[in-house]
């Protein structure tokens, strides 16, 4: 049985532990709440173009001359995946669970004889992939924005880099993994492709308006093909840029929720072992007080 | 009816967001101007300085942007930007500066990807020098 004393130095630091947890879960929350302002005021520049592209691309008519953005290569041979995770750990199932899904992605897309290649962001996705996939990793971001603020430049970095491997023929097919943001409890690894283009499902516009956003006559300048060519590459810078925000914004979640676990075990813990201390203190007590007594006895 | 909705956003945010009555927009195949009633119209647009007037007679905005996307309705106009900065805000000697330091990249520079980007990066900066010039000559 331990000593009182290890049991006191047991209970101080599980009291030093929790005091960081819960100081880290304030941290999350703020965190938390300035990435989903960051995230929501991101969504008008989202929305408009998601109504500009879905009037162009209704004009145009697809050839084999259409940009490769929006038909692909012809091929579906050579697919990359942009994996998205944070920098940091400590926040739960955030990042293992998106690399598990990663790696469910690959054995999928193995199996049916594609080549993958895998494009990180973050320091935990390289971190993880490097162990086992190592051959597949192209290109590594870490750090983006510098911890701070992420913007659309940082972002951009990588955007750039996609189009600039996908125009020199590197891959085929490239689709965004991240943590989508469900809400404050729940992030779900999402698996979205952005080349070749895929006209978004139009959600939250419902069918008659769509239907008036495409009838009604638009003028085009320069004509539809070329401002088709400029839009697809923003498209996918935009796409990226609200991946980025809607995992940054996940991470704090996870962790906020992964510190208040951590905080509330700790309580727990504390109050396990203080049981256990105030009984071995008693036991101590009672010894003390029957060993003078029997020597009084004895007397 | 003699003003119209003008929006302008940034992917960061919404920079602007007000009635205006005339706006000049730098566009890929010419500078237009879009005034209420203006006909159906998506265009992109090329780097370049956009004038806000926002009610007859008063002094005009200047923004410059890095370029993007207009979209026109009768009612309604929203430019798309990467980047939207107030002409009065520019910067000259940071400019001039970062215009040296890419070009100076630009001769050491060797695979033409990277040489593409760095020319973009020249253009955008050259356009931002046009506008600041522009703003001490008026």
């Amino acid at each position: 049985m331990p000593s009182l004393k290890e049991y006191r130095n047991s209970i101080a630091s599980v009291k030093s532990t929790r005091k960081i947890t819960s100081a880290m879960k304030m941290v999350a929350a703020s965190k938390l709440k300035r990435a989903q302002e960051q995230a929501q005021a991101s969504q008008p520049y989202a929305l408009a173009m998601s109504q500009m592209l879905t009037r162009v691309a209704a004009g145009v008519t697809i050839t084999p001359a259409s940009p490769k953005l929006l038909i692909g290569t012809g091929s579906d041979q050579t697919h990359l995946l942009v994996v998205v995770t944070s920098d940091r750990g400590l926040c739960g199932g955030f990042n293992g669970n998106l690399i598990r899904f990663v790696r469910a992605e690959i054995r999928r897309l193995e199996s049916e004889g594609k080549t993958v290649k895998l494009l990180t962001v973050g320091r935990k996705a390289r971190d993880m992939l490097r162990r086992d996939q190592k051959s597949k990793i192209i290109e590594s971001f870490v750090t983006l924005g510098g911890g701070k603020r992420l913007t659309f430049a940082d972002s951009n970095e990588v955007t750039q880099f996609v189009l600039d491997q996908f125009s020199t023929g590197a891959f085929d097919v490239c689709a965004l993994v991240y943590n989508e943001f469900k809400s404050v409890l729940a992030q779900k690894p999402t698996a979205q492709q952005l080349i070749p283009f895929k006209l978004p499902e139009a959600k939250n516009v419902n069918d008659n308006k769509k239907e008036s956003l495409l009838a009604s006559p638009y003028a085009f300048e320069p004509e539809e093909e070329a401002i088709l060519k400029s839009l697809l590459p923003r498209n996918i810078g935009v796409q990226m840029f609200r991946a980025l925000l809607d995992s940054a914004a996940g991470e704090q979640a996870a962790r906020m929720t992964a510190m208040d676990n951590a905080t509330r075990n700790a309580g727990d813990m504390i109050k396990k072992v203080t049981l256990k201390y105030n009984r071995a203190r008693q036991a101590h007590i009672t010894k003390e007080l029957i060993e003078i007594i029997s020597g009084a006895e004895a007397v | 009816m003699d003003t119209f909705n003008f929006e302008l956003v940034s992917p960061d945010r919404k920079l602007m967001s007000e009635s205006a009555f005339q706006v000049t927009i730098p566009g890929e195949d010419g500078t237009f101007g879009v005034r209420a009633g203006h006909m159906s119209l998506v265009a992109s647009i090329r780097p370049g300085v956009i004038e806000v007037v926002p009610e007859k007679g008063a002094p005009t905005q200047k923004i410059f942007i890095s370029g993007g996307f207009a979209d026109v309705t009768a009612t309604n106009c929203t430019v798309l930007a990467e980047e939207a900065i107030k002409v009065a805000d520019l910067d000259m000697p940071a400019i001039e500066s970062e215009i040296k330091s890419l070009s100076e990249d630009m001769a050491s520079g060797r695979d033409p990807i990277e040489t593409a980007r760095i020319q973009r990066r020249l253009d955008l900066a050259k356009a931002k020098l046009a506008a600041a010039t522009d703003k001490r000559a008026a």
